[in-house]
């Protein structure tokens, strides 16, 4: 029926309007977070690769952190004329791809995304009615405008909804 | 690694460690498969994270991902990246089955490839070592074989916590009508990186 697909790569974020889909391929340690305004059926979502952007040096780029990343996409969602009050998420993503011990940042940033990811939400006071996170394997994820149903693919795990 | 540190004097040192470590890797997987293997002057690319899904044929396609933890005098790891197609072909070469047999990964093609990235990013260690100096010493690998994007991302969160790119050595081995792209990630952590960029600089 939606002819919007709309791509979002890594350390990106995109919103739109009903109807619309946004797809993000190949999430690993990165977290794909889906925001879902239930009255207006805005939807965003952006592409995390990093917890928090007071941790790094480089921050030029809001879409690469949680907390800069969530509020800059809620703040566009908003200014589309979604509402704060009807929105709430759907998580993806945070894999730790490697096991590999000695990388201790490596292996938990995953972990630490999704964990920064649900903080920020939590202050934001936006509920997380699904997710989909942690394992070893990566996903591709579509998030459809129709009913905020979020759509995740896997190499070997089959593809789900959420 | 910041990739905006580096001018043109240590892209083509990192350029010639590329070359002599996959010259190295290149004799190496000849000795493995028993065959003649050839290889293509490695390319040192430096690309956004906007591409790194473009890398490999897609942020969806099959690629196996080889780490390797390094320590010494440099810490941080490499990964060898390379299409799973790819993996198959050298997994059945390894076997003495037909190239394009289907592989199904257990743990003896899982160890026959872990091995076989063991042994390429070795030899690249080991030329990085010796035109630097530095004591490098390789970890145990590891492995995953899953989406390029997924696995990708592994080093591009590296370098995401300073620059928005990421650099990588593409090398292409060439063994009778198989072709085997790989690329190597050098991922060393912040301080190595300085150290590494300065024992660069000091070459010159």
């Amino acid at each position: 029926m939606s002819e919007n697909v709309i791509k979002v790569g890594m350390a990106d974020l995109k919103h739109t309007l009903h109807p619309g889909t946004l797809i993000t391929l190949g999430l690993g340690s990165c977290v794909g977070v889906a925001l879902y305004d239930t009255k207006t059926k805005i939807i965003g979502l952006a592409h995390i690769m990093l917890p928090w952007s007071h941790q790094a040096r480089n921050r030029f780029n809001k879409a690469k952190f949680a907390d800069t990343g969530i509020k800059l996409l809620l703040d566009n969602m908003i200014e589309s004329g979604a509402h704060r009050d009807s929105i709430v998420a759907k998580l993806a993503g945070g894999a730790q791809m490697f096991a590999y011990t000695a990388v201790s940042d490596v292996i938990r940033v995953g972990e630490r995304n999704v964990e920064a990811t649900k903080k920020v939400l939590a202050d934001f006071n936006i509920p997380v009615i699904a997710e989909d996170t942690g394992g070893r394997h990566g996903r591709t994820i579509e998030f459809y405008s129709e009913d905020g149903r979020l759509m995740i693919k896997t190499i070997g795990y089959g593809i789900t909804y959420i | 690694m910041d990739a905006s540190f580096l001018n043109s004097f240590h892209l083509d040192i990192l350029k010639e460690i590329g070359n002599i470590g996959a010259g190295n890797a290149a004799t190496a997987l000849a000795n493995i498969l028993d065959k003649k293997v050839d290889m293509k002057v490695p390319q040192i690319r430096i690309m956004g994270f906007s591409e790194v899904s473009e890398v490999l044929g897609g942020a969806e396609t099959a690629v196996a991902g080889i780490l390797l933890g390094i320590r010494g005098d440099i810490s941080g790891y490499i990964l060898f990246v390379l299409e799973e197609t790819a993996a198959k072909v050298l997994v059945n070469i390894l076997m003495g089955k037909n190239p394009e047999e289907e592989v199904a990964y257990n743990e003896i093609t899982l160890s026959a490839l872990k091995e076989v990235g063991n042994i390429l990013t070795g030899s690249y260690l080991s030329a990085l070592s010796t035109l630097t100096g530095l004591m490098i010493k390789p970890d145990v690998p590891d492995i995953a074989i899953d989406m390029a994007g997924a696995i990708l991302s592994v080093p591009a969160i590296d370098f995401g916590k300073t620059t928005d790119t990421v650099l990588y050595i593409e090398t292409e081995f060439i063994e009778g009508k198989n072709r085997v792209i790989g690329d190597f990630f050098l991922v060393p952590d912040t301080d190595s990186y300085m150290k590494l960029i300065n024992t660069l600089g000091a070459i010159y």
